[in-house]
């Protein structure tokens, strides 16, 4: 139902950044950055560390104002709104209802000190659920979702493991039912083995409810699994972008080369 | 009948700039067209560049020049200058393509693996399931793999979990990149029947086989790549 709702205006951009630059001090974070996400879009934004993805994701998400260059967002209205220009009611909406933010380190997105359940009903109540049956309900199917046992709805993320955060994070962020999520790094602190069953479980997650997504990660793998475009950053500037497969497997930058060949076969 | 394919002076160069900038040309003015229900084998020595045609068709490579018109829900579409999104259309609904070798997400069982192209295109997950359990027993994988990655599969039965998913959908269009290389003779025989089938359903099969047998039994074309040869 959500994936056929999304295909419907999937012609139509969800968000268009357009010359985005940003320094602190004479440092340059991010250049001149312009793209276009479609619903339904996962985007991979690749590069090492100080290379200002972190940064650029920031701006998209209206946590940090560009120096010069603007962010439009399609509201549910249909209506494009640069994000500058929108007034706090329609911001907070974005925040609690239309787009998720899943951090590296789950304790910078969780209540730590709150219960699992109440970690995921939080987001319902702040767009207006009341009913505590409902909410709880609501919260222990995703749970579910997301492979927490529901038995441990009622403790807190500290007694979790990483894995389990991180995947609480996810459902907290999912359950309003957002157009778009932005991730940063959100396989970094964990197991390789933890890893893997989260991609698999954000593929699936990102595939069933058509969701757009904005993925910074150091890790191509991640990126393959996830993205279906990817943007290379080097500098604080996009050096190359394309289809992540003809990206990864055909690089034409000599830093995309760089990256893609020092991967170490496992 | 028109083309499904029609490529045109379409060539590939690859510059190594981790290799002082060595430009590596791989093909040049590539042209032939593929039929709806015909199979063109291209043939050559390793090396002449038959992947890499397979994988601009497929739009992993990109094109230096050239054209590779696509019949897409009927109309043409260049892949060499196409948009990411509208390749992705093209591969969801009209291209399918059989790798050499698997790559499969870890943790995901064989079958579901299997029923995926289906499910994207929104077949019930049930119905994506059994269709898939047919076809994996058609390619004589025994059930008791079903539910298991196949990341630890020997190679002649990841190339047929490879050779199921792709084959499930009904894409007008398939790559194949040496489909039986690592099989023994009874699944080769599966394979060329798969093969014929889709054939007769009219899909247009661009094919790479090394073993001349299977080539005269599924080829009604061949295609000499050395004559797209690029060295000057």
């Amino acid at each position: 139902m959500a994936d056929r709702l999304h295909l419907a205006n999937a012609d139509q951009p969800l968000l268009v950044a357009e010359n985005l630059s940003k320094n602190y001090g004479a440092l340059v974070a991010c250049r001149d950055i312009s793209f276009t996400l479609y619903p339904g879009e996962v985007l991979a934004i690749v590069g090492e560390s100080g290379s200002g993805k972190t940064t650029l994701l920031q701006m998209l998400s209206a946590q940090l104002a560009p120096k010069s260059g603007r962010v439009f967002y399609r509201m549910r209205d249909g209506v494009l709104r640069d994000l500058n220009a929108l007034g706090e009611a329609e911001r907070r909406f974005l925040f609690r209802t239309d787009w998720g933010y899943v951090h590296q380190d789950p304790a910078q997105g969780l209540r730590m000190a709150v219960s699992a359940g109440a970690n995921v009903g939080e987001r319902l109540m702040a767009v207006g659920w009341n009913h505590y049956g409902r909410i709880r309900g609501t919260a222990s199917s995703w749970l579910e979702r997301v492979e927490i046992d529901t038995a441990r709805i009622d403790d807190t993320p500290r007694t979790y493991s990483g894995g389990m955060r991180q995947r609480l994070q996810i459902a907290r962020n999912l359950v309003t039912e957002p157009r778009l999520v932005f991730m940063d790094e959100p396989t970094g602190g964990l197991d390789v083995s933890v890893q893997a069953r989260l991609l698999d479980l954000m593929r699936n997650l990102v595939s069933e409810l058509g969701l757009a997504a904005i993925v910074v990660t150091h890790d191509l793998a991640v990126a393959r699994l996830l993205s279906h475009r990817v943007m290379v950053m080097k500098g604080g500037q996009v050096i190359e972008t394309g289809l992540t497969d003809q990206v990864l497997d055909d690089p034409h930058e000599p830093y995309t080369q760089l990256l893609v060949s020092s991967i170490l076969p496992p | 009948m028109s083309a499904m394919i029609d490529i045109l002076e379409a060539e590939k160069t690859f510059t190594m700039h981790l290799q002082g900038g060595v430009r590596l040309a791989v093909v040049r003015g590539v042209t032939f067209e593929v039929k709806a229900g015909e199979c063109v084998v291209l043939s050559g020595p390793s090396g002449a560049g038959k992947s890499s045609i397979l994988k601009m068709i497929f739009g992993n490579y990109r094109c230096d020049g050239g054209r590779i018109s696509i019949r897409h829900r009927g109309n043409l579409i260049d892949l060499a200058k196409a948009e990411p999104r509208e390749v992705l259309r093209v591969r969801r609904e009209t291209i399918g393509y059989v790798s050499q070798f698997l790559r499969a997400v870890p943790r995901v069982a064989t079958i579901d693996v299997v029923a995926e192209p289906l499910i994207v295109t929104g077949t019930s997950r049930a119905e994506a399931r059994g269709q898939a359990g047919d076809l994996l027993g058609f390619l004589n994988i025994p059930e008791r793999l079903w539910t298991l990655p196949p990341a630890t599969f020997s190679g002649g039965e990841q190339q047929r979990v490879n050779i199921a998913s792709g084959f499930i959908s009904d894409h007008p269009i398939l790559l194949l990149d040496e489909p039986t290389a690592s099989l023994d003779a009874a699944n080769r025989e599966v394979v060329v029947r798969l093969i014929d089938k889709k054939k007769r359903a009219g899909v247009a099969i661009v094919a790479i086989v090394h073993d001349d047998e299977i080539r005269r039994r599924i080829a009604d074309r061949v295609v000499d790549v050395t004559t797209f040869a690029a060295a000057a």
